[in-house]
């Protein structure tokens, strides 16, 4: 059921046995040396439009006025050079407020995909190894998959109130499985290999295997992962916040300004669309830069999508 | 081949049963008392005593699960604090415009997304293939919602071409109006989904387009939309399906976002209410009723690629 394509049974298998054939096809597939430019170019243009964001964050908040500072006469304000994305209906200062929202999505989408990594990584291994909790942890994480993850989110943080700390672990518990999944699946074809073998007839033991012989096998796989997790998580962090159940109001977030402009939207449309389009653009860097890092790092994979 | 349709079938009872578990220690594992977490900050005592016996908290862990899996199996998903009503009524009454717009974004995402990831695959490397691949990227990244807004902006405020907001029934209120608003909802949902589909069609054609019967195929003088949708799309069409289905989790966050953009009285709204008002009951099971939806769609999907591809075998 939650296959992905290219493990569908007969398929992938084939596939991975004859590796000689693969890069063949592959290059007639793409368009060769144009897709491995492609490949560079994006990498370059995510990792350039992501420092950029980055620094925003960082530095943005010394320049520009106080996010919370209150001026009721200038309310609803259209964008001038005085306020350049207007002012909301406290008469706050909108690009002040994006700026510092910057802060939040970029936290929330890196602690997302560290701790989901991380955490993923470990049970992935166990799954892999300890043949006794693979059936069990594997219908875990199937189960966590079916819940849709927005609706799970919002339920986690109904339940335990919303703080920074509890959005990035609301968001970050249906990110999970996909981990897993990847790291076991890594796990199973390495342990096959003839140098794993070697290594276990030679008596190493099964830490020092999994530290010096798989760990490094995933970290290709799992550095792609992490920067479509992300981006998921950055979406998700503004999607909770619009609809009422991200972070509070008194940290500006992306998703809670453009949660308090849906009011006046007919009035001050610009209030969701400024932080709209700085989320799509942050949100698009980090996936173009996956999919160039994924081209570059892990070409079989790349061939299939 | 029937003893894989039994397995296939029976396997999705421990998912289901993950599942239900979990978003029953949801409630119960969430730090301090769960009926004071409902009853919320101005609750009285008797307020959360109330909430406790509703949930039947008093309890042990083990016998309340098991009390609330049997109802669960009776088609009981308990009774709202809020209204007092059965969250099953409250579901039915909210049912018909999500399965609507649900149907009418699947329907459009399938007729475009389809033939552009086609187009894209046998055009591989062309203007159409990159604006098609900038699209899927594009369609990733955009938020829901901030989409939504800005085809109100241009469509309903800027050309009063469509309502701003609301939902009218196909059978209560007609066609035409049902049209008229379901139009935006509907657009705003698809994008995304037509990313991923568009993208999973490009690459799966990609490959057939590769296959010595589709070369085969065009020595033999086939034409060129005979190879396309007689080979390499029909081939295609397993990763295709599959990825429609694994997308539906897409589509039901999606829905949440969309029926609050548009104010649509669906199970999303439904949903939303409830978290304001912490009524725990609904939410619970919405998350199994959209959970069960998942798993059932995969379930067919894998069933019909038995029944529909002669080359998957068991």
């Amino acid at each position: 059921m939650t296959d992905l394509p290219g493990d569908l049974p007969g398929k992938s298998k084939a596939e991975d046995a004859v590796p000689e054939v693969a890069p063949i096809r592959g290059s007639r597939a793409q368009p060769g040396m144009l897709g491995l430019l492609l490949g560079h170019s994006s990498i370059l243009f995510g990792a350039i439009l992501l420092l950029a964001m980055v620094l925003i964050a960082v530095v943005g908040p010394q320049f520009t006025e106080d996010p919370r500072a209150l001026n009721p006469i200038d309310r609803l304000q259209e964008p001038s050079s005085e306020h350049l994305f207007g002012t909301d209906f406290l008469g706050r200062d909108n690009l002040s407020r994006l700026v510092n929202g910057a802060r939040v999505s970029l936290v929330v989408g890196i602690a997302v995909s560290a701790v989901a990594v991380i955490i993923g990584l470990a049970i992935g291994m166990i799954s892999g190894y300890v043949r006794a909790l693979d059936g069990i942890i594997m219908r875990v994480m199937d189960g966590l998959m079916a819940i849709p993850g927005i609706l799970l989110a919002i339920a986690l943080i109904s339940l335990s109130g919303a703080t920074l700390t509890t959005v990035v672990i609301a968001i970050m518990i249906p990110e999970i499985p996909r981990v897993v999944r990847l790291v076991r699946s890594v796990v199973l074809s390495v342990r096959e290999e003839p140098y794993v073998e070697a290594a276990i007839s030679i008596g190493t033991p099964m830490p020092l295997i999994l530290l010096r012989h798989v760990l490094p096998n995933t970290v290709a796989p799992l550095i792609v992962q992490a920067t479509y997790i992300c981006a998921s998580a950055m979406l998700t962090e503004a999607i909770l916040g619009f609809l009422g159940a991200g972070i509070p109001p008194e940290i500006p977030s992306w998703g809670n300004i453009m949660a308090e402009g849906r009011t006046y939207f007919q009035l001050a449309p610009w209030i969701i669309f400024y932080p709209g389009i700085a989320l799509a653009l942050t949100v698009l860097a980090v996936n173009v830069l996956g999919d160039g890092l994924r081209d570059t790092l892990d070409p079989r994979i790349a061939r299939k999508m | 081949m029937l003893g894989y349709i039994a397995r296939r079938v029976l396997s999705t009872i421990p998912v289901m049963g993950v599942v239900a578990l979990f978003v029953f220690l949801m409630l119960r594992l969430s730090p301090g008392d769960p009926a004071a977490v409902i009853a919320g900050d101005y609750a009285t005592a008797e307020d959360i005593a109330r909430i406790r016996e509703r949930l039947g908290l008093d309890e042990p862990i083990v016998v309340q699960f098991f009390q609330w899996l049997g109802n669960l199996l009776q088609g009981d998903l308990g009774i709202s604090i809020f209204t007092n009503l059965p969250v099953t009524t409250l579901i039915a009454q909210r049912l018909e415009p999500t399965i609507m717009l649900t149907l009418t974004t699947l329907t459009f995402t399938i007729l475009v997304a389809v033939p552009l990831g086609t187009l894209a695959a046998w055009k591989a490397g062309s203007l159409i293939d990159r604006a098609v691949m900038i699209f899927a990227v594009a369609g990733f990244s955009i938020p829901v919602f901030v989409l939504g807004y800005m085809l109100i902006y241009q469509f309903s405020i800027e050309w009063r071409w469509l309502p701003v907001q609301g939902y009218k029934s196909i059978f209560e209120d007609g066609v035409g109006p049902f049209f008229r608003h379901i139009t935006l909802p509907t657009l705003t949902l698809s994008v995304i989904y037509i990313a991923l589909i568009a993208r999973i069609t490009r690459a799966s054609v990609l490959e057939i387009l590769q296959e010595d019967y589709v070369r085969t195929a065009r020595a033999k003088g086939q034409s060129e939309t005979k190879v396309l949708l007689r080979h390499a799309l029909r081939n295609a069409a397993v990763p295709i399906v599959t990825v429609i289905g694994l997308g539906v989790a897409l589509l039901i966050g999606g829905v949440v976002v969309t029926e609050s953009v548009y104010n649509i009285p669906g199970l999303g709204r439904l949903v939303l209410d409830a978290v304001l008002k912490r009524d725990y009951p609904i939410i619970q099971g919405l998350i199994l009723l959209f959970s069960f939806v998942y798993i059932l769609i995969n379930l067919m999907i894998d069933l019909l690629y038995t029944v529909f591809d002669p080359r998957i075998r068991y």
